[in-house]
């Protein structure tokens, strides 16, 4: 029984880093229909950032706000430069030319900083607190919750309260009536992605120093995660994005925990491949179909 | 036509559009389409301020992609677009609004996943001031009954007619001096049609709103258009006052088939 009570902590703290994760792919499939493969060297790239700024510093913090302020611009770029000037006809044009941009980033990333795991620290302590003789939750994991529960919260905020908001919404379901609006789409698009990609950011800046270090290929398993997570939530459904993350933590706890951690990648496959068989469109997909 | 324009409704007369007479639009030589082949071929239309023109024909003769073209959805290949007093050419779409022009598009353009309130304010979310913003919200829902009632509804929760209503609202709330509608009979009942030209009657007169009406709903549109082009394949094949198109048995048989 313990050992289960651990396992669940284990696998909420796992799940809310895949839960920013995957809120990240859902918000670059919500404004612009595609699904960024490079989500994950682009969060790597922005984590790199961060270890630059603290190395040079000594701060953590100085650190962090590097990376979101890198994930903000990282996507930023990755939009205008590049996504922008992709054809749109074919869904596989972009999903080839993220995939393409990973082996950029990753390569890049190798030339500059090695292709070595770098050790990264954390701000708080990631011993577990123990109630009763169970370990249960680090401070650390307490900060993870409280950052992840943060940004879906000021996301939620900003989507349903805010004009920005409103117009980001009204670009992603039907950009030309909202250009007749007035709203400038495109920025709106540009705007999207950068908040995704500082997203991303901040969950890579959670997950690296829980795993085995800061490297080019750092985020690969996470991603597929994280991925499986929007696909479960529904690609579309920023709700979704929360509980599948949270799921599949769990999942994925229980699985390294009982069965054994070299099991887990297969079982993030099997879970994935499930879901796209048994409910293609994702649990928390939306029955509406969209009429004009 | 009385031209009242002692309002106390939407869309007040923002600028110094002038008075009724003025041209507000003035279309000359346009010529634009989609590929090689033109879908409008040097097209002249002049629009006076305060009323309503009617572009009428059959399927394909151009009519949308006309109203597509005046907004910048298509850019011209040749020809002037004036309005307001100032070209329009190469003006970005999303600064349309802000010169005066609403467009309500073909199959009404309302965002399904919106709610109605949130459709409503997306219409006055480019304008500075605030406070008329609001007014001009608050008129919209005055105006139609049925949308102040389901504010928090998603769009696609609402009837063909709501939906019209609620396009139509949307383009008010911006106050525009021009509001170019496309077929907004479409797929609606009788009883509905009328209501709607009944409101584009009323704004006209007692707003001083110029409206360039796409149909092809002929007899809905006569009943209200000051003014009517006949348009096929891409031409305007004739330009005369809607009365007379309603009443010349003759012009009605050669340009509209009954």
């Amino acid at each position: 029984m313990d050992r289960f009570v651990f396992l669940t902590f284990d696998g909420l703290s796992k799940g809310a880093v895949l839960a920013a994760f995957a809120l990240a792919l859902v918000l670059i499939w919500r404004a612009a229909r595609i699904v960024n493969f490079a989500q994950g060297a682009m969060a790597v790239a922005a984590a790199y950032a961060a270890y630059s700024v603290t190395s040079a510093t000594g701060s953590y913090w100085l650190g962090f706000g590097a990376a979101l302020a890198g994930g903000l611009l990282i996507g930023l770029v990755v939009e205008r430069a590049v996504m922008r000037f992709v054809d749109h006809t074919s869904p596989l044009a972009e999903v080839i030319v993220a995939l393409g941009l990973v082996l950029v980033f990753q390569a890049l990333l190798g030339i500059f900083y090695g292709n070595e795991y770098l050790p990264t620290g954390t701000p708080f302590s990631r011993t577990a607190l123990t109630a009763g003789g169970v370990p249960l939750l680090s401070r650390y994991d307490l900060f993870v919750f409280g950052a992840v529960l943060l940004v879906v919260v000021a996301l939620a905020l900003l989507f349903t309260r805010t004009p920005v908001g409103l117009r980001m919404r009204a670009s992603a379901f039907a950009p030309e009536v909202s250009r007749l609006l007035g709203v400038n789409v495109g920025g709106m698009l540009t705007l999207g992605w950068a908040l995704a990609s500082a997203v991303g950011a901040l969950a890579a800046m959670l997950v690296i120093p829980t795993e085995l270090g800061l490297h080019p290929h750092a985020m690969d398993l996470v991603f597929v995660s994280a991925f499986t997570a929007a696909v479960v939530g529904g690609l579309d459904s920023p709700v979704g994005a929360v509980v599948g993350g949270l799921s599949v933590g769990l999942i994925l706890s229980y699985v390294s925990g009982y069965l054994g951690s070299d099991v887990t990648p297969m079982a993030v496959l099997v879970l994935l491949l499930a879901v796209l068989l048994v409910r293609p469109g994702g649990l928390f997909s939306s029955t509406v179909a969209r009429q004009v | 036509m009385s031209a009242d324009t002692t309002a106390d409704a939407l869309p007040a007369p923002v600028s110094a559009g002038g008075a009724t007479g003025d041209a507000i639009l003035r279309v000359s030589g346009l010529t634009a389409g989609y590929g090689a082949a033109p879908v409008l071929q040097d097209i002249e239309l002049t629009v006076r301020t305060g009323t309503i023109a009617a572009v009428l024909g059959a399927n394909g003769a151009g009519k949308t992609t006309l109203l597509r073209t005046l907004s910048g959805l298509v850019r011209p290949s040749a020809g002037d677009i004036v309005f307001d007093g100032r070209p329009l050419r190469d003006v970005p779409v999303e600064q349309l609004v802000r010169r005066g022009m609403a467009h309500v598009p073909e199959g009404r353009g309302v965002v399904a996943e919106l709610t109605v309130d949130e459709n409503l304010r997306l219409g006055g979310l480019w304008r500075r001031d605030r406070a008329d913003a609001a007014r001009a919200l608050a008129e919209v829902y005055e105006l139609f009954e049925p949308l102040a009632q389901r504010r928090r509804h998603a769009g696609h929760q609402l009837s063909g007619g709501e939906r019209q209503m609620l396009a139509l609202g949307r383009a008010l709330v911006a106050r525009p001096k021009l509001l170019l509608l496309d077929e907004p009979s479409l797929g609606l009942a009788p009883r509905v049609i009328a209501q709607i030209m009944g409101l584009l009657r009323q704004l006209r007169d007692q707003t001083g709103l110029t409206v360039l009406l796409v149909e092809q709903n002929v007899r809905s549109a006569l009943s209200v258009a000051d003014e009517a082009v006949v348009m096929s394949l891409g031409r305007i094949v004739t330009a005369t006052t809607a009365g007379r198109l309603r009443d010349d048995e003759q012009l009605r048989h050669a340009y509209l088939g009954f």
